[in-house]
């Protein structure tokens, strides 16, 4: 059972208001007629399966229903920082943990 | 019924707006008409724990932008409420504003002001809002008594304990398998707001987990 | 009978309360304060279980929730049986029932003894796997007499009477264990002011402080356990939880503690409190102060009842006032274990000599025991156990300095008692929970708990300072430390002094060789639970098992209820040996939540029965209960299936409601199609971009169906769109698809486009929503309104109108899922009932009948309309349903769904597509997902056509219909196909239009 920081509210809450909603910053083709079948197969179907580090979109569902990131180790499934829509991770190296900490604290 | 849909044809109609409440003497039920006879007992002064439904009252969804200066003082204009900060509530009166989502209130309020208040909400913004009617969708209930946290820490995982849940803050969360607005308004004082279809559920649900401390009807006054 | 083993004075039980109670069919008397294993042995019964695998007698063992042997059936009654309970944890209450759970047949008649015995050689390990894998077919059989034999347990018969339920918490420090290290950090961060919770999985709080004979300040050690708990049962801030056990360790410092609420008091709760409790407990830092188990050393035959550890010795005797024997012999392999013998000897018994296997033995303990006048064996060891129901002696040996070798002549000591002490095993258990493998120390000579990603301190014996004084400072500092680290700043509560006598090093030895090779030698039990024997894990290695994983599933050693918290350390040590590597090399296997059994009630809680899952009602619920509905659930909601008259059957009742809705009128209850209100200036916009068809030109008062697909192309849900206002739309979704379809535009808004303007929320509960279908609607609506223009050409088809419904602001869509003319009534749900009733108080000329789903389904599909999510199935684009004219593909944003329908896989021919289905034979209704093939002669594998995705009997066109997906189908019209069923009939049947009633559609323009 995750505790997950929602950006939005402020606060620390329980997995059970949230869902998943798999990787994060990927963003719809601006041109998707121009897509190749590949190009749109690899938008709809491909995604990374990282052990570690992994951008993950999640939404505060039973709450303020907003969307937003987490960078969360797949492994220790630590969340090393939450982070609203449309900004970046800070997070991009499992080595800047630390740094994770105490963005988190 | 001037902004509704039968208006004059030249004025664009730009949302429906409509009084919902008959003008004729017909009875509502509430989410819980059924339900409020089955409370045991009769009120009392010793129950660790008391639950009743405030029926019928006046929903008002709010959407807007925080950050725009006419928009809160459009808000304020119309319901005399202080737009609150983030899981915040301001009070006044019959009517209460709580924070919701960042971009989202619910304005709660006497039962037959629903489309009065929409069409002064309406008069007083503009620009990007939205006024949604959800009297009918969702309903009051309220808990207290001295075992009233005891009951909420069955029902929530959120942490209910004084120093996270003071008086006058309003979280959206958890409770049982459904969920409530869930908001403190006093030492020994709740209001949850359910959705009109749960709502059943969720009063079965606290009667259950209130037995253990001698659940009550209405708290004496 | 009486209780020959109990002592006159001490001990922490009530003589003043007698408690009768029976285990095994006999009567027998304890005291308030006993556990079931204290009050067995203070009425002396030895034998109280048989083994698993070889049915040998075996006896009580530990005092606490390492015990192996002693789990037990509890419940007087079939509705209060509860299996899997350890005696050594239940406390006794009057009028208590307990079974042994092993010792099929009987405990006496020894029926697997006796098998046991013969086939001791035909059981090694691995048995499971070389007897009984093959014929798979004959596992049934096996299994019903392993599972008697193994004394597993049984689940009631019965619904049980009791109740649970669940408690969330959160707190800043959960400490778990309140023994000296638990009660001192208790202490140092209640004193901070942060929020603690201490909980014990006993009944009194002071772990190992409760029968020590330490002094504390110079005073008894319970007198500061007693100070100390009214301390902090003072503060505010502190919740303190007896018999709650610390059950599971999970992600980011989330702990479920099982509490045992009434199992003390009688065999069921007392009314409206729940037996057993579940804690959800959100820790910012926790402290596991969970002790350590003492190890019991491996020697032959050492599972003979009378073979106890030394420490539960001890336990028994201070803390019960119980000494489980006559004669004792103890052996150790350090000093802490004397304490046993001087406790035996206080009470009166006989020591009959301390066997300590270490040669160097000379030291402050050594010299108490030579002034008490005890006999010390240095340098020697039991090697094994003498005596067939219980000890009845010791084989003592010289052992070499290095633990690996026996020398010298054996001398056999008379005894009834046999306490062996190995060291300590530190309860690394809920450590491991996180992910978090320990790690051994060798000055602790055990697995500490090793590194963790959670908020997580270990204090005491947990970490290898076994020490009274060492616990009651770590405690005290690790205590502090989490608080400050939980934004408490806390200082270390100062702890009392502990006046105690230096001890000398520990020998690290845990199987006692033998003259003989292990394999040859008396069994030498490992884990009594699953019966492994140091001889069967040196097989398994020899077998070339090399992992200590693996080694562990092929001998099943640590897979009893009690997961190995006595064997393990052993084991991975007579591994290790055979592997001729250290125990670090060899590593060790990690425990699994939860630490102790948990019931299923603790983990439904009050999730159950009527509260199991939310149940939704509409406003007019209480109207069709009234009138006999027979309910569907869709989702979490109950929604009227058909309503049957009298003694009519489904299909009458069905047939009934069709013809009534095509001839007259009909009435269903749609409130539970999602609806989602969308107000803004780009909300237009929005829905170009999220449905596939056309939204740019809908006028105000208009209403239109739209399809929404995913970015793949296929359907995933459908309804009926109207424009409010040139700002606001209203837009409805299948009822099990709302909260999803609401999270999806939600999604693509907030992430993609959240340029545009829109705010959308759910409106699905404040409308209550009736669909009046029928030729007859319209004039029985007429009859209720004044102020809508019903007029077939101004109030047209597709258009919506606000008006005034029995006296109740409605708006009413003229749309229709059924093919007839068809008005949509909407009112705030408050009113619905109302409505409602006054729709019936009129409608009875026009016979106006109600209609559930079912109804709702045939005549749905009599007009070829699709329900997405069972026409479709994520793998159906709108044109493979032949609704290309719900796709506008000229529209300027390339809306989702779009891209993806032109993938090459979707444009191919010979795709499942959406027809009609005939069968010849008029009377039989296909089964859905009956499979069309083309010859039912082909040779397998026959090649697959596509599925019946709805069927029904339709009454209005009396003879069966079906949709359905065939290959290529849209072009294959006419055609004949056949569908093999289960029960062996070929049904024939002919392609066709999926329109099967009313095609120019004329129906709804009445």
């Amino acid at each position: 059972m995750f505790y997950l920081f929602c950006p939005y509210c402020g606060e620390h809450r329980e997995e059970e208001e949230f869902h998943p909603r798999g990787q994060a910053h990927l963003s719809r083709p601006e041109d998707p007629d121009g897509c190749t079948d590949e190009e749109w197969g690899d938008f709809i179907y491909f995604r990374t399966n990282p052990r570690g580090l992994h951008h993950e979109i999640w939404v505060h569902a039973v709450g303020c229903r907003k969307f937003f990131n987490v960078t969360r180790d797949t492994q220790s499934y630590e969340i090393l920082e939450t982070y609203r829509m449309g900004s970046a991770p800070r997070i991009t190296d499992l080595n800047d943990k630390q740094q994770s900490r105490e963005v988190q604290a | 019924m001037s902004e509704a849909v039968n208006a004059a044809v030249n004025e664009p109609i730009r949302v429906a707006v409509m009084e919902q409440l008959p003008k004729a003497n017909v009875t509502a039920r509430s989410p819980l008409a059924h339900s409020t006879r089955v409370v045991p007992g009769t009120i009392q002064e010793t129950a660790g724990v008391y639950l009743w439904e405030e029926a019928l009252r006046t929903h008002l969804a709010i959407r807007g932008n925080a950050g725009s200066a006419d928009f809160s003082r459009g808000v304020e204009a119309a319901t005399g409420l202080a737009l609150p900060d983030r899981l915040q509530c301001s009070q006044s009166g019959d009517w209460s504003l709580s924070w919701i989502a960042p971009d989202e209130w619910l304005l709660i309020g006497p039962g037959k002001e629903a489309y009065a208040m929409e069409l002064s909400l309406r008069a007083q913004l503009d620009g990007h809002y939205a006024v949604i009617n959800l009297s009918g969708g969702q309903t009051l209930l309220r808990l207290a008594g001295p075992k009233a946290r005891l009951v909420l820490m069955k029902s929530c995982p959120y942490d209910m304990h004084d120093r996270n849940f003071p008086v006058g803050k309003v979280v959206t969360t958890v409770l049982a398998k459904s969920q409530a607005t869930v908001h403190r308004i006093g030492d020994e004082e709740w209001a949850l707001v359910v959705r009109r279809s749960f709502a059943d559920y969720v009063w079965r649900w606290l009667m259950d987990a209130g037995k253990e401390y001698d659940l009550g009807p209405r708290r004496p006054e | 009978m009486t209780q020959r083993n109990r002592l006159d004075t001490g001990g922490r039980i009530d003589r003043g309360t007698p408690l009768g109670f029976k285990f095994n069919g006999q009567h027998y008397q304890g005291f308030a304060g006993d556990t079931l294993a204290s009050a067995l042995l203070a009425n002396g019964v030895d034998v109280i279980g048989r083994s698993f695998k070889y049915s040998r007698p075996r006896g009580i063992v530990a005092a606490s929730a390492e015990e192996p042997n002693a789990v037990f059936q509890l419940g007087a009654t079939e509705a209060t049986q509860v299996p899997n309970v350890r005696a050594t944890q239940q406390e006794l209450f009057d009028g208590l029932v307990s079974q042994p759970t092993s010792g099929w047949p009987g405990l006496k008649i020894d029926f697997m003894g006796v098998v046991g015995s013969l086939l001791g050689r035909m059981l090694p390990p691995g048995f499971y796997y070389k007897t009984f894998m093959f014929p798979q077919a004959a596992w049934d059989t096996y299994e019903k007499y392993i599972r008697k034999a193994a004394g597993l347990g049984r689940s009631p018969r019965k619904p049980d009477v009791d109740t649970y339920d669940h408690l969330n918490h959160h707190t800043d420090v959960l400490i778990v264990g309140a023994g000296p290290t638990g009660l001192s950090a208790a202490l140092s961060a209640a004193r901070a002011g942060a929020r603690v919770i201490l909980a014990d999985e006993q009944a009194e709080m002071g772990g190992s402080l409760l029968d020590c004979t330490d002094k504390l300040d110079d005073k008894p050690a319970a007198e500061w356990v007693r100070g100390t708990l009214q301390e902090l049962a003072g503060y505010d801030n502190v919740l303190l939880l007896p018999r709650a056990t610390v059950n599971g360790y999970h992600d980011h410092n989330f702990l479920t503690i099982h509490e045992r609420r009434t199992d003390h008091c009688a065999d069921h709760a007392p009314t409206n409190l729940s037996r057993q409790r579940l804690h959800r407990v959100r820790a910012r830092w926790v402290v596991l102060a969970t002790g350590a188990h003492e190890r019991p050393l491996v020697y032959g035959h050492n599972d003979l009842p009378g073979c106890m550890l030394a420490s539960a010795v001890s336990t028994y005797i201070n803390r019960y006032a119980v000494v489980p024997g006559r004669k004792l012999v103890l052996m150790t392999t350090n000093d802490n274990a004397y304490r046993t013998a001087f406790d035996w000897q206080d009470a009166g018994r006989e020591v009959v000599a301390i066997v300590d296997t270490r040669a160097y033995a000379t030291g402050a303990w050594q010299a108490e025991a030579e002034r008490r006048g005890l006999k010390i064996l240095k340098g020697m060891a039991v090697i094994e156990a003498r005596g067939r129901q219980r000890v009845t002696g010791a084989v003592v040996a010289g052992l070499t300095s290095d633990g690996n070798r026996v020398t010298g002549d054996r001398q056999i000591l008379n005894c009834d008692t046999l306490a062996s002490s190995g060291g300590w095993s530190p309860v690394v258990h809920l450590s491991c929970h996180t992910g978090s493998r320990p790690v051994w120390d060798d000055d602790a000579i055990g697995f500490l708990p090793g590194k963790t990603v959670q908020q997580q301190l270990v204090a005491g014996a947990v970490n290898g300072r076994y020490s009274l004084s060492d616990c009651l400072t770590d405690g005290a500092s690790i205590g502090a430390e989490a608080a400050t680290k939980a934004g408490f700043p806390a200082k270390p509560a100062t702890v009392p002094f502990v006046r105690t006598r230096p001890e000398i090093g520990a020998m690290a030895l845990f199987c006692v060789p033998h003259p003989k090779p292990n394999s040859r030698a008396p069994k030498q039990f490992v884990d009594f639970q699953t019966d492994v024997t140091a001889a069967a894990i040196e097989l398994a290695t020899r077998e070339g098992f090399e992992s200590i994983e693996h080694i562990k599933r092929y001998t099943a050693m640590g897979f009893g209820t009690d997961q190995g918290k006595l064997g393990n350390i052993n084991g991975m040590a007579v591994a290790a040996k055979s592997l001729n590597q250290t125990i670090p090399e060899t590593g060790t296997t990690i425990f699994r939540p939860n630490y102790t059994p948990v019931t299923f009630g603790a983990i439904a809680g009050r999730h159950c029965n009527d509260l199991f899952d939310p149940i939704r009602y509409s406003a007019m619920h209480e109207w069709h209960v009234r009138n006999g509905a027979r309910f569907e659930d869709v989702g979490q909601w109950k929604r009227p299936w058909y309503f049957p008259k009298a003694d009519e059957t489904m299909q009458q009742a069905l047939n009934r409601e069709c013809l009534a809705t095509r001839e007259s009128v009909g009435i269903l209850d749609a409130s539970t199609l999602g609806k989602i209100d969308i107000q803004g200036k780009d909300a237009r916009e929005f829905l170009g971009r999220i449905y596939t068809n056309a939204w740019a030109k809908l006028p105000v008062g208009k209403c239109r169906y739209g399809l929404m697909c995913k970015e793949d192309g296929m359907v995933f849900d459908d309804g009926v769109t109207s424009c409010m206002g040139e700002n606001h739309f209203v837009m409805t979704t299948t009822t099990g698809g709302a909260a999803g379809v609401l999270e999806w535009l939600e999604l693509y808004h907030q992430t993609e486009w959240p340029e545009l303007d829109v705010y959308m929320n759910t409106v699905t509960d404040h409308w209550a929503t009736m669909t009046l279908a029928g030729p007859n609607a319209r004039k029985l609506l007429a009859e209720l309104t004044d102020d809508i223009d019903l007029d077939r050409d101004r109030f047209r088809f597709m258009d919506w109108r606000q008006g005034t419904v029995a006296g109740v602001p409605a708006r009413v869509f003229r749309i229709s899922f059924t093919g007839e003319l068809s008005y949509e009534i909407n009112v705030q749900a408050n009113y619905g009932l109302h409505v409602w009733e006054t729709l019936f108080d009129h409608g009875a000329k026009y016979k106006l009948t109600p209609y559930g789903t079912e109804t709702m389904h045939i005549l749905r599909a009599e007009k070829g309309f699709i329900i997405a999510g069972q026409d479709t199935d994520g793998s159906v684009h709108p044109y493979d349903l032949g609704m290309s004219w719900a796709v506008k593909e000229d529209k300027p944003f390339s809306f989702i769904g779009k891209r993806g329908m032109k993938r090459e896989d979707c444009v191919r021919a010979n795709r499942k597509q959406l027809v009609g289905i005939k069968t010849k034979d008029p009377s039989v209704v296909l089964p859905e997902g009956a499979q069309a093939v083309d010859n039912p002669d082909h040779p397998l594998p026959v090649p697959m056509l596509g599925h019946i995705t709805s069927s029904y009997y339709s009454a209005c066109l009396g003879r069966s219909i079906a949709l359905g997906v065939i290959k290529g189908g849209h072009n294959r019209m006419g055609d004949t196909v056949h569908y093999p069923l289960a029960d062996g009939r070929i049904v024939e049947a002919e392609i066709c239009n999926t329109i099967f009633l009313d095609p120019e559609g004329e129906r709804q323009n009445v």
